[in-house]
């Protein structure tokens, strides 16, 4: 299943993505985060 | 922004608004009449008859076939044509397109493209569903559709636009959590707010008179449907561990989202609830209120629109964390609008 997934931090500006793939990323820039999780798998561990 | 999203379904009209009478709106750009059958099956034909362009929607209907109020020319539900003035002969071209309806949901759903439909039409299925009384209207949005994407998908707004109404400060101070199916192309965006100030909308139909514990759970279907999930309880009430809740106020907050051009759009809204069924009071008070807050939305789009309108090209906006839906909304309808 293709699902990606953002949660904004409580209490923060941070930003953590899930990519279907099991990858996790952080950023405080969304447009950054989904061109991270949208270049799956480029830069996903 | 983005372009038509075609070969998918919108909401042309709640089933209310088609009948005996012939029924004209632009949807995509197109002009469309809609009736109803004899059988009380609703028919959609292009709106402009092949011999001299004359409206369809201006003429009138002869039992289940329109007639051209012009020169005459007949059509049948499928757009053939039967009959033409003063020969026998009906050219084979003589025919206006038919486009596939559904019905479903109180909603009267058209299908907008070339190619066949492929799937059904998402549901909204409480406003047709005797365990809910659900408020509706349209209002017309001098505004590209994206823009009501966008407004929808960021509910922080509701601060600032629509305070005294349905915005609190907790709305704009909660963070989101966005998720998107790639799969079933839809978006997801949950806040979830544990103790927060009750707004009149929630507080005068529900009667809770403290703070509340409120979510606010949005499921869009690009490019046309989007389903608010609203839960109102008593601050701290949170639903049994059967996943009953009895102690929880749901009001599904359904818009339709379809473009009439390229600069407006049909804004479609619904409330249903499921407590104070029979209040009238309470319907009338929801209807009121959140007309009033769609109209603040459509002020405020309109503005937006005359704005986007009159800028140079390649205008750079700046996204922050509360646009993390709208952002994923914007891609998926490019994706959908790409040839």
């Amino acid at each position: 299943m293709t699902r990606y997934r953002i949660e904004w931090v409580p209490g923060s500006d941070l930003l953590v993505g899930f990519c279907f793939c099991g990858a996790v990323h952080e950023s405080e820039d969304p447009v950054e985060m989904w061109a991270w999780l949208l270049g799956h798998p480029e830069g996903h561990r | 922004m983005t372009s038509f999203v075609r070969n998918q379904w919108y909401v042309a009209a709640y089933g209310h608004e088609i009948g005996r009478d012939l029924f004209g709106r632009t949807i995509l750009g197109g002009r469309l009449v809609f009736y109803q059958t004899s059988a009380g099956e609703v028919v959609a034909l292009a709106d402009r008859c092949v011999h001299r362009r004359f409206p369809l929607s201006e003429s009138r209907l002869d039992g289940d076939t329109v007639v051209c109020g012009y020169h005459g020319f007949t059509y049948d539900r499928t757009g053939r044509c039967v009959f033409v003035p003063g020969q026998k002969r009906i050219p084979r071209t003589a025919r206006v397109p038919a486009y596939p309806v559904v019905e479903r949901d109180s909603f009267v759903w058209v299908w907008i493209g070339d190619a066949e439909p492929v799937a059904q039409p998402p549901r909204a299925p409480w406003l047709a569903d005797p365990g809910y009384t659900t408020v509706c209207g349209m209002e017309p949005l001098a505004a590209r559709y994206e823009l009501l994407v966008d407004n929808l998908l960021d509910l922080s707004h509701e601060t600032y636009l629509h305070g005294g109404y349905i915005g609190t400060p907790e709305v704009a101070e909660t963070p989101i959590t966005t998720e998107v199916d790639e799969d079933r192309g839809i978006v997801y965006v949950s806040r979830r707010m544990a103790d927060a100030a009750c707004p009149p909308f929630y507080a005068k139909s529900t009667g809770i008179e403290g703070r509340i514990t409120r979510w606010q759970d949005i499921e869009y279907h690009p490019p046309c449907l989007y389903l608010l999930h609203s839960r109102i309880a008593p601050a701290g009430v949170l639903p049994d561990g059967d996943g009953s809740d009895p102690h929880g106020f749901h009001v599904e907050v359904v818009y339709a989202i379809t473009p009439e051009t390229a600069h407006s759009t049909h804004d479609f809204w619904a409330v249903a609830r499921d407590f104070a069924l029979d209040d009238h009071g309470v319907s009338d008070f929801l209807a009121e209120s959140n007309r009033t807050v769609v109209l603040q939305d459509v002020a405020a789009l309109d503005v937006l629109e005359q704005v986007i309108a009159a800028e140079p090209s390649g205008y750079q906006e700046l996204s922050i964390n509360i646009d993390t839906g709208g952002l994923a909304a914007r891609r998926i309808l490019a994706r959908m609008a790409a040839p």
